[in-house]
């Protein structure tokens, strides 16, 4: 088996007497996508904002690649190749489609001296037009990306993770607000990223049949601790997830 | 069809500048110099404030700075073009310092923390009399000349001030079209997403402070000259506010919204003279009913009815269709 590519171990935040993530542990393998997902509450979104250096954990350990990051910035983790998305909508809504995604992943060529003197696009215009045909969003691509539809903004805040070819992105609720047509179109690019790029994902969800149709491997979360770890079928099997989370 | 329409626009604009001042008498072409000098300055506060997104209320310190480095260095027998230079120099490294409390508070409380600089800058510069003659100010500030062009007359000054703003304007452009200018803006609509992105937060919050400073320091630099001599007047916050007002009336984040905004700022007051005594409140009231119908500043206009006749368009469409679908009911 590879190394993992993502490693958790132990990790804990509390707020006061609250135990948001109580000793979790898990890990990624290169290539896979991970589904998290638990009842409101549970410290799912704790526990990924831990690993993105959104606030520091109290305890536990975090590695990328073996390296230990925990407590590094959301800018140095992007820099070492983790991408995010975020629960809420976050485009940068007065410029066009095509420069949320070049913004996107600018700051990874050259220094930033160097950056006042780049070509527009930094070179990367060909990558943004393949994202962009990829994603299916060239009709809107020189329009300011706060003027389109909640669908359309969700498809490009999903393709900026994806401009500075990260080697993990870590996705909150790609679904959240989104109609069900879409909801397939997102899981079906989420599968051709994950195919022709090798990207490892992880995804924070509520819609199970998204999370049960795209993920190789899902965690349970419930009340900050890890309740279940396996794949998609045997988590719809666990009894112990049924009780406590899926129901009958 | 925008491009060679903004093309013409921009050389009829270019060519009105150049041939207005044959056309005024020698206050006209000092209001018109003074017009260039504060799009100069805002042209710094747009970038800082409209594409970057933070709050400064102490630009005017900037502004001061920039005209007491060339005119003290200027009377201790030092040339104009090496005061200019170091004028923005020092103004863009003050504007660092001034951008780090930025990296800490935002919004109105950064807005405070600029003012409490610009305080501190005004004070300096009425009460080290020793350096900056105080209150007194520092008078027969000489203008230059430049390999035997001399930038004494009226005329020849404002096309000095001119050209300047030129290169800045075409440097400024040039930033903005560049990957900086994105981050800029990124770093102004939602600075975590950009920090996710891997855009440095800090580094482009300082850098615009730094350079909107510098801005504000040339345009002091050319400042000082214009009027001949300087105190610490215009340099005070309630300068501040009104090169932020200038910004904001243009349209914060529109290149062109500096020309617009220092005119509104430079200009109207002078043509509202004619209503003596009253004129401050009619200048107050016209800004405060420009704030309530164009939050965005003037040249959002256009971009507003662009957007109304798309809204009209797709009701139509929508009603049409709706149309279609009930006949096709029957």
């Amino acid at each position: 088996m590879s190394a993992p590519l993502l490693e958790v171990t132990d990790l804990r935040k509390s707020y006061g007497a609250i135990r948001a993530v109580a000793g979790v542990s898990f890990e990624v393998r290169p290539g896979e996508i991970f589904g998290v997902i638990g009842p409101n509450g549970s410290g799912k979104t704790t526990m990924f904002n831990s690993v993105l250096g959104q606030i520091a954990p109290d305890a536990g350990a975090i590695r990328l690649k073996g390296a230990d990051i925990t407590g590094l910035s959301p800018l140095a983790l992007n820099r070492r190749g983790v991408g995010r998305t975020f629960q809420t909508l976050q485009v940068f809504g007065r410029m066009s489609v095509r420069d949320n995604l070049l913004v996107a992943a600018q700051e990874h060529r050259g220094s930033m001296f160097s950056r006042m003197f780049a070509a527009p696009d930094s070179g990367l215009g060909a990558r943004a037009d393949a994202l962009i045909d990829l994603f299916r969003i060239g009709h809107v691509a020189d329009k300011p990306a706060g003027s389109l539809s909640y669908g359309q903004q969700k498809l490009v805040d999903i393709a900026m993770a994806f401009m500075s070819e990260p080697d993990l992105v870590l996705l909150d609720e790609p679904c959240a607000g989104v109609n069900p047509s879409l909801v397939g179109e997102i899981a079906a690019l989420l599968r051709e990223l994950n195919r022709s790029r090798g990207g490892s994902f992880v995804v924070i969800e509520h819609n199970m049949d998204f999370v049960m149709g795209l993920c190789h491997r899902v965690m349970v979360m419930v009340e900050g601790e890890v309740l279940a770890i396996g794949t998609p079928d045997a988590i719809r099997a666990d009894r112990r997830v049924l009780d406590a989370y899926l129901g009958n | 069809m925008r491009t060679p329409l903004a093309l013409a626009a921009g050389l009829a604009a270019a060519a009105a500048l150049v041939a207005l001042p044959h056309f005024l008498g020698r206050s006209g072409v000092y209001l018109l110099s003074y017009w260039v000098v504060f799009v100069v300055a805002t042209m710094g506060l747009n970038l800082t404030v409209g594409y970057a997104g933070q709050k400064s209320l102490g630009h005017a310190a900037f502004f001061g700075i920039g005209a007491y480095t060339v005119a003290i260095l200027m009377k201790a027998g030092l040339s104009f073009w090496l005061g200019l230079p170091l004028a923005a120099l020092l103004c863009f490294a003050s504007g660092i310092v001034v951008g780090f409390p930025a990296l800490r508070v935002q919004a109105i409380y950064l807005a405070f923390a600029t003012l409490g600089f610009n305080t501190a800058a005004w004070l300096f510069m009425r009460n080290e009399e020793w350096l900056t003659g105080g209150t007194f100010g520092i008078k027969d500030i000489a203008r230059p000349s430049l390999f035997g062009v001399s930038f004494d007359g009226h005329r020849a000054y404002y096309y000095l001030c001119l050209a300047v703003a030129a290169i800045l304007a075409a440097l400024l452009y040039g930033l903005l079209r560049s990957p900086w200018g994105k981050a800029f803006t990124a770093l102004r609509d939602n600075p975590i997403r950009a920090e996710s992105l891997g855009v440095d937060v800090r580094g482009y919050t300082l850098l615009a402070f730094a350079i909107g400073a510098a801005y504000a320091g040339v345009a002091g630099a050319l400042f000082a000259p214009l009027l001949e001599f300087i105190d610490p007047a215009p340099f005070s916050v309630g300068a501040s506010i009104m090169m932020y007002l200038m910004v904001v009336v243009g349209g914060p984040g529109y290149f062109f919204g500096p020309m617009l905004g220092a005119a509104v700022g430079v200009v109207l007051p002078e043509w509202l003279r004619f209503a003596q005594d009253w004129y401050l409140f009619v200048f107050g009231a016209a800004v405060v009913l420009l704030m309530i119908w164009l939050p965005d500043g003037l040249l959002s206009i256009p971009g507003r009815l662009r957007a109304r006749r798309e809204a009209r368009a797709a009701s139509a469409a929508r009603a049409a269709a709706a149309a279609r679908l009930d006949g096709g009911g029957r």
